[in-house]
């Protein structure tokens, strides 16, 4: 196993692409409820607008930090272990990762240093139209990398040529390529997954702050709102994850099947609850809802679903695990629709605060949506699984060839070691700013840059 | 013009925007251990606070540039350079934590350590730039696939070293002239001392690098040559059409860049500050420019048979990616020179400490 390349650039690719996905949708999410936040203080100039926007950008930058230095990773690990898929797939996929870079990238780091650094140097309605700059840069991020990776998923508008004495897929049409099957749902899906992750870290630090009594009306006016966009975006996520489904049903129905551990084509197709799948003994246990897969992929529980025995077994993704991690998520997608509707019912009744079993529950919840993100990644990843690029690559045609198991065994263990340091640091740091808490105490006013100091450095030129 | 040179171009101005702009920024780190008290090292940190990441994106645009034009190039070198290239994220992702990390602490060991992944960060990301340029000049050892055969200890040789240390040197100098912008008082003076010295140290590794790289390879100056150096591998039909203009073009670079460094002391010493930085940008930019020159049209030499070359044909992209693309970056540039010039305004003059530093 460990002298093996293509194991071990896989273990690589996904605990450094697991690591990078926690940061960016806390970045997403929390992004935009700067911009509710801030936009509450700029309408009204209430203090505990201030704190809050300002309390929430110092977390934010700490989660920033550590989602841009992975994310430079993600850039160049296409090159660097999967060489011979990106000789393939370069004519289609760069260019998502150029406009990545030049339109995202830039847009973000531009406006983020007035975010970060600004407070007192521009104006208010400046500053909020950076945090706007930044929350939207940090979506068009997302947007052109999903959009790459659902052309892996569901290629189109290529064709094959070759070149240079192998394979490769070329663009025959850009706007095809960006819109491919998959890529508006996969991009919606994916925002509003980052939505709810990043309202429950809102929710869970308020809740914090009111279970110890503290900051009391600042975590009160931060829950609410907070607990408003993870309820609409956990419910729009059933929907989209719904559409989700049907698309992959129609482009790949090996991942599919594998999701719900479906061996024979068959019509009124169940749907599992909860349960486990054995690909040996091709059987699946649980409880089940007869039809109901049929229904939610055609809309009628007679319908047929395709199974496994229509794909040859050789190209079969790994079913055992997809099934749960996709379970999971679901479910965890379902809790959070109960738990924000019934918060609500808490809410206007006047009890939402003072229940001590809801907060410590919200307290605790930031993990799950974290979960929902990595495993939803999971399932569409291992499910794509044998092929890099469905259907036309193998994973194990896609790793560099002059790449060693040594060197990757040396780079795996540098990024464990760094990551793991690089996350309890983050943690150590949040943790740190939570007990800290909003500062309360007016801040020394920097004040403008004063014309004359400009006029100064001018002079010396 | 086909659009692989103007991709040639583009990915080569990129660079040059990396270099030059977050050169600045990786040479701040290099020094950063050399100042003293925390003070001073808030105001060397904060001094490209606000602009360090912008500046990385540079690169990241780069990389995602190289990716969709030249995916074969692309493909080749970050495999190629697997050990090298590791090390080097592994560097940039301490630089930018430590810078983001170090304030959130009052101890003194927390700040120390930071301190500590900043600096020797910068430092090992600038050496590793060096080493790579070293190897593209000197060539690599790329087999009939175009695929790099060697080790990774055939990466790291003398020549390469000393391209390496060049750069941290280089980067140094243009950080330090940086730092003179933005400090005053003591510190100003601290910095502008450093200035000189790696200036002195710069030009005394600039001579001798530049007669060995000559001595290697002289067909690096095959463009410059008014047709009277060959090139081993076929020179590209437009410098054949346009020998005494490129030629001509070439050689001007070259007055650039003596002119350029030979300005810097001389605005040190006048107090123009903005002057010497830009002079240190141009000789940064010029060294690429002649870098560039010299290769074309090839992108990663075979140290084995230049039939193995890799260049801006056997190595790009479609000719509608290209175009397309060209389209995409027409329409981004004018954002992202918008967006660079923003920041730079905005946080223009003398660096000053307040509540949202770090
Ligand atoms: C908070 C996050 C979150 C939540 C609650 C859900 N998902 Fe999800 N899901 C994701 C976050 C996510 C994701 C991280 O965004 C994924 C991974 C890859 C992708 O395309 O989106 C994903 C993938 C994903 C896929 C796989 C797509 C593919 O293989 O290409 C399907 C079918 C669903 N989801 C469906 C659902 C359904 C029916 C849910 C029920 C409520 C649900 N998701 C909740
Ligand atoms: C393999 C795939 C990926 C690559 C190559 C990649 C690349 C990068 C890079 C280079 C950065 C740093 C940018 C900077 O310096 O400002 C970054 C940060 C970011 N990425 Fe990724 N990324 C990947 C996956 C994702 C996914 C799936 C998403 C979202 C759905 C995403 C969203 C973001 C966002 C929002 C940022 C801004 C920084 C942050 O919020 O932490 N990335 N990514
Ligand atoms: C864009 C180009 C991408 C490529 C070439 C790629 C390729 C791969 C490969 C080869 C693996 C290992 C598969 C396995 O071991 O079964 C993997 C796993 C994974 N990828 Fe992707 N991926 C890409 C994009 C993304 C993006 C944007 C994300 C989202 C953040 C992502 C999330 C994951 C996850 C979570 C895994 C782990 C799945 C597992 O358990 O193996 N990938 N990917």
């Amino acid at each position: 196993m460990f002298s093996d390349v293509e194991f071990l650039s896989r273990l690589q690719f996904a605990f450094t692409i697991m690591f990078h996905y926690i940061f960016p949708p806390f970045s997403i999410g929390v992004g935009l409820l700067l911009v509710i936040f801030e936009s509450k203080y700029v309408i009204t100039r209430k203090k505990v607008y201030e704190n809050i926007t300002r309390f929430w950008i110092k977390i934010f930058a700490a989660n920033f930090s550590v989602g841009v230095a992975s994310g430079i990773v993600m850039e160049f690990e296409f090159g660097t272990n999967w060489a011979q898929y990106s000789r393939f797939v370069g004519d289609v996929f760069g260019s998502p990762l150029a406009a990545e870079g030049i339109f995202a990238f830039f847009l973000e780091s531009g406006f983020l240093a007035i975010l970060l650094f600004g407070w007192n140097r521009v104006k208010p309605g400046v500053h909020l139209f950076s945090t706007i700059m930044v929350a939207l840069g940090s979506m068009m991020s997302a947007f052109w990398i999903v959009v790459a990776n659902s052309w892996q998923q569901t290629p189109v508008a290529y064709e094959l040529v070759e070149f240079n004495g192998h394979m490769r897929a070329v663009i025959t049409d850009f706007w095809g390529m960006v819109f491919n099957p998959s890529a508006m749902v996969r991009f919606g899906h994916v925002l509003v997954g980052a939505f709810i992750q990043g309202s429950f870290l809102v929710i869970s630090v308020s809740a914090y702050y009111l279970l110890k009594n503290k900051y009391v009306d600042f975590a009160r006016k931060s829950f609410s709102i907070a607990l408003f966009i993870a309820t609409i975006a956990s419910i729009s996520q059933l929907f989209l994850g719904h559409e989700h489904g049907k698309v992959v049903a129609e482009y790949q129905p090996a991942k599919l099947a594998a999701y719900e551990g479906l061996y024979e084509t068959q019509t009124n197709a169940p749907l599992y609850i909860i349960g486990y799948t054995d690909p040996e003994t091709k059987s699946t246990y649980g409880i089940k809802i007869p039809g109901m897969l049929s229904f939610l992929v055609h809309g009628d529980t007679n319908a047929e679903v395709t199974g496994l025995n229509a794909i040859p077994e050789k190209d079969w993704p790994p079913a055992a695990m997809v099934f749960q991690s996709y379970h999971i998520m679901v479910a965890l997608g379902m809790f959070f629709i109960a738990l924000t509707l019934f918060s609500w019912f808490l809410y206007f009744r006047n009890k939402l605060f003072s229940s001590r079993i809801m907060l410590r529950i919200f307290m605790f919840s930031v993990a799950l949506p974290v979960i929902a993100n990595q495993l939803g990644w999971v399932s569409a990843e291992r499910g794509r699984q044998p092929w890099i690029v469905t259907g036309l690559l193998r994973t194990s045609e896609g790793l560099s060839k002059s790449v060693t198991a040594e060197e990757v065994i040396i780079s795996l263990i540098l990024f464990i070691l760094v990551y793991i340091l690089l996350f309890f640091v983050w943690l150590y740091v949040l943790d740190k700013e939570i007990k800290h808490g909003p500062t309360d105490e007016n801040s020394p006013e920097a004040g403008y840059q004063s014309e004359e100091d400009f006029a100064e450095t001018i002079s010396k030129f | 013009m086909d659009f692989n040179v103007i991709w040639y171009i583009i990915v080569g101005v990129l660079l040059m925007g990396y270099a030059i702009l977050d050169g600045f920024d990786l040479g701040v780190g290099a020094l950063h251990l050399f100042s003293k008290g925390d003070h001073n090292r808030r105001i060397l940190l904060n001094s490209i606070g606000p602009v360090w990441d912008g500046n990385e994106v540079w690169l990241i645009t780069a990389g995602g540039a190289l990716f969709a034009a030249f995916p074969e190039v692309y493909a080749t070198a970050f495999s190629g350079f697997y050990l090298p290239f590791m090390l080097l994220l592994i560097a940039l992702i301490f630089r930018a934590v430590s810078i983001e990390f170090r304030s959130k602490e009052e101890n003194k060991r927390w700040r120390k350590g930071w301190d500590i992944g900043f600096s020797v960060g910068s430092i090992i990301a600038a050496m590793l730039f060096g080493i790579a340029i070293g190897n593209i000049i000197i060539g690599m050892q790329l087999n009939s696939e175009r695929i790099y055969s060697g080790s990774f200890l055939d990466l790291i040789t003398p020549y390469t070293l000393l391209t390496g240390v060049f750069n941290v040197v280089m980067f140094a100098m243009h950080g330090a002239i940086y730092l003179t912008i933005k400090t005053k008082g003591e510190l100003q003076t601290q910095v502008k001392k450093w200035a000189y010295r790696a200036y002195t140290l710069f030009v005394i590794l600039f001579i001798p690098l530049t007669g060995l790289t000559l001595l290697q390879k002289p067909e690096m100056i095959a463009n410059f040559s008014f047709g009277n150096v060959e090139l081993p591998g076929a020179k590209h039909e437009l410098i054949l059409d346009h020998q005494f203009a490129i030629s001509i073009f070439a050689w001007l670079v070259v007055v650039l860049n003596i002119l350029s460094i030979m300005n810097i002391p001389r605005m040190l010493s006048k107090e123009k500050y903005i002057g010497a930085f830009i002079s240190s940008a141009c000789t940064i930019g010029a060294l690429i420019m002649l870098f560039a020159l010299g290769i074309f049209p090839n992108m990663i030499i075979s140290s084995i048979d230049p039939a193995n070359n890799l260049d801006i044909y056997n190595g790009s992209s479609s000719n509608y990616t290209l175009r397309t693309m060209f389209f995409v970056a027409i329409w981004g540039m004018p954002f992202v020179i918008g967006y660079t010039t923003l920041i730079y305004w905005t946080y223009r003059g003398k660096t000053e400490l307040n509540d949202s530093s770090y």
